[in-house]
This record gives structure tokens, sequence and C-alpha cells, in this order.
């Protein structure tokens, strides 16, 4: 059968906007003593962003316990995620919470309302889009702020991130080996076939991820639909848990099936769980299989200039280039190597 | 980082280098001995992650670019192997 992909890249969505804080959140400058008062509707639109899985920080130069407690008095606090308030140039707290939330420097948006300070983030990342403050009321009908769907896993996104640093902070409390810390962490790493209301999850999946992603090809609701119930192939959903909750539906894999081969047509991780090992994983599951069920086992790989660490997954767990056209690979694997899952993993299979 | 080890021991200093890497990151590695040739595949489950943080290692460290058609199992495979693909890159780009 014949899939029509959908190779048009979309423009990329934005995942987080950063906002400065005097004169752009709320009117005033808070350590020249003024009564700071929130700009008119801003609450609103922090909670509608934040509801459509847009992750929030804060880039300000001010006394940082002052500003926080003034978001705290707000009620707002809780929206930003690793919120940099320091003395520090903007683009060195844009550089932070890109590194903390591990997300591209083209997916952030940071809204400033003096030029000087947008200017010198957009000299140091020119990837990130700048708003000007005076425009703040119109981020919430930006294209790059509206996902056309918002899945379970966005609304809980921020919940996601706050738990991610929960994690963290343990780990760095944790003394000994990282392999020790990973067994505390007691991960489920549930692998099944995706379900009807996965879909929805899965299309935004592949419109989110860039760096774990073997092609970067992006799929509609219909098209997943329809593989999702077609003979011919085979589409799995991964969910990763542990004690701190779920990463919610974290990857996926697509694959063909014919009599005598298999092909990985897509697969995918999401960005905040490359920490954990577990792209490796999925594709030990899939080596498994096809050498159970006797096929040959092939996967089509589209370099960009962002997935390396999905190459050198591939690479490592034993794929071999068969053939190439410019930035387009066929891999093959031939099924002599096949590597157990990690001790401090649970793999759950469900058909 | 340790670039005058590296030029006084030659590929002893690479091996050095990339064995206390592997000793001190890998997961399943933390008491079991390692020796040059041991294959790290078999010795324990090597995360996605801990291959690329040993290739960031190998870059930064001995300043070298690792190309796509080098990253293979069996280059990474052991400190030996390693230590030969580093050797190899560093003597290409002089």
């Amino acid at each position: 059968m014949t899939e029509t992909v959908d190779a048009a890249r979309t423009a990329t969505m934005a995942k987080c906007v950063v906002w400065d804080l005097d004169d752009t959140l709320w009117d005033g400058t808070l350590s020249s003593g003024d009564v700071v008062v929130l700009k008119p509707g801003v609450r609103e639109l922090i909670a509608e962003l934040d509801s459509r899985g847009i992750l929030l920080s804060v880039a300000s130069k001010n006394n940082h316990d002052d500003a926080m407690r003034k978001l705290e008095e707000f009620g707002l606090a809780e929206y930003f995620l690793y919120p940099q308030i320091n003395w520090n140039s903007k683009s060195s707290a844009i550089a932070e919470i890109q590194r903390r939330l591990n997300i591209g420097m083209d997916t952030i948006m940071f809204i400033d309302d003096r030029a000087f300070e947008r200017d010198e983030v957009v000299f140091a990342h020119p990837q990130v889009q700048t708003v000007d403050a005076a425009d703040y009321l119109g981020l919430g009908s930006l294209p790059r702020l509206s996902p056309e769907v918002v899945t379970e896993d966005a609304r809980r996104r921020r919940h996601m991130y706050l738990e991610d640093q929960r994690r963290t902070e343990s780990e760095l409390a944790h003394d000994g080996p990282r392999a020790e810390f990973l067994a505390t962490l007691g991960m489920v790493f549930a692998i099944s076939r995706a379900k009807d209301d996965d879909l929805l999850r899965l299309e935004e999946l592949t419109k989110r991820t860039n760096q774990l992603n073997s092609t970067g090809i992006t799929y509609s609701h219909e098209q997943l639909e329809r593989l999702a119930h077609d003979p011919g192939h085979d589409l799995w959903v991964c969910e990763l848990t542990d004690r701190y909750g779920s990463y919610g539906k974290i990857g996926m894999a697509l694959v063909r099936r014919e009599p005598e081969s298999w092909t990985i047509k897509l697969l995918l991780m999401s960005c905040r769980t490359v920490s954990m090992g577990v792209g490796t994983v999925l594709l030990s599951f899939l080596i498994k299989r096809a050498a159970e069920d006797g096929v040959r086992l092939f996967a089509d790989f589209r370099r960009t200039d962002r997935n390396r660490q999905m190459l050198l997954t591939y690479q490592l767990a034993n794929f071999h280039v068969a053939s190439s056209d410019g930035d387009d690979l066929r891999y093959e694997n031939d099924l002599t190597v096949r590597q157990d899952y990690p001790d401090y993993i649970e793999v759950e299979i469900g058909e | 980082m340790n670039s005058e080890a590296v030029e006084q021991d030659g590929a002893a200093g690479i091996a050095a280098d990339i064995r206390g890497f592997v000793r001190a990151n890998m997961t399943a590695l933390t008491t079991a001995e390692l020796r040059d040739e041991d294959n790290i595949f078999e010795k324990g489950f090597v995360t996605s992650i801990f291959a690329m943080q040993l290739l960031v290692f190998i870059e930064s460290t001995f300043d070298v670019t690792v190309p796509d058609d080098h990253i293979t199992l069996r280059n990474f495979s052991s400190v030996e192997l390693m230590t030969g693909m580093v050797a190899k890159l560093k003597a290409a780009t002089g």
C-alpha cells in the first residue's frame, strides 16, 4: 500500500514563552519600589497558554526573592518553570531555561518591553522569536502558540516538568552510581499497540519531536488512524512511569510488515526522556520481535541537523546503512546482536 | 582537558582517558573490571544517553569530529577500538 506522508514542514510550533516581569507581565518596576499591577488580561492569558500545553518561564533582572514573592501574591508563581530572576543577561537566562527544559532554541519565544533586551537575546540566539510587550494581548492568537489539538499529555505538560524537577533534585541528592539512582525510580516502560485515543497524541509527537526522531516526517490523525487499523502495519506507543508519576505517552514506532521483511518507518521518543535511555529499549524490542518472527529488519532514516542522537541509537544497535540517497538512509539490522533490557527498567508488552 | 597527557603518551594517553570516562559513567561497570579489549556492549547495557555522552566526551577531549559513518557498534565496542578510531581521526586532521 502507498503511504501519503505529509512531508511538508509545518512551521515549528513554539513550546515555551519566556516573560520579562517589569512593564511586561506587570506595570511598574519592582526594584524601584513601585506598586506593581498585573497588566490587564495577563492572568487569563497565562492560564490559557498553560492549558494549551505551552510552557512558561521568566527572564527578569530583579531581586529573586522579591520577584518570586510578588508572583506568589498574584497566584502566578506555579505557572513558571525554572524562572531566571537575577542580574545576568537575558540571553544567559534563555540559555539556562533552554538547557533545563531540553527543548530546541527555535521553539522558545521571549517577550520584553525593552528593545535592548530583545535585541540582546536575538544576537545570542537568532532562533528565538521575540515579542514586544506592547503586543502581549496578541500572543493568544499567534499560530505558533495555537496547537490544533490539545492532548491530555499537553494539558499535563507543566506538571510533568515539575515532576522532572523533583526527580532531578533527588538525583542530585543521591550519593552513588547513576544505575543505583535509576533503580530507585522504579521505571516501568510499557509498549502497546496504539489505540484510537492515542492517535492525537501520536500526531502531536510527530510534530513536536526533533532530536530523537528517525525521519522528522509528520503524520496526520487520519493517516495514523488508517495505519493503526492496517494489518500491514504495526503502530506501537510507549508510556514511561516511575514513582514520581507518569511521563505520559512519550514514544512511538511505526513498522511496515511485509512477508519477508519489516521496515521501521518512524521511531521517535520525546526529548523529556533523553536521559533515561529508553530509545534503545524500544529498538531492542523491535529487534527481538523481528528475530522471533524470522524476518529481515530494515529502517528508514532521514538525517537532519537535529537527530544525531537517533542516528547513534540506531547505529550502535547494530543497524548498518544498506543504501542511501542524500540524507535518506535505509538501514538493515542483521539481528546477530540482541541486547537485553537494562536492569533498572521493567518492560511491559501489551498486545 | 588532558590534552597535554594525550600529546605525551599518544595512544596510551587516549586509552587512559577513554577508560576513565567509561569506568566512571557506564552504569553496569562501577565495580566490574574493565580491560581495554573488553566489549563494553557485552559487559552491560549501553544506553543511548551513555553512548551520546561518550561521543561528546571523545569529540571534546580529543578535538575530533566523528563522522556519521564512524559511529558503529564495532568502533565503540571497546576502549581499544575507540582509541584506534581517535588516533586515526587525529592523524587525518593533522
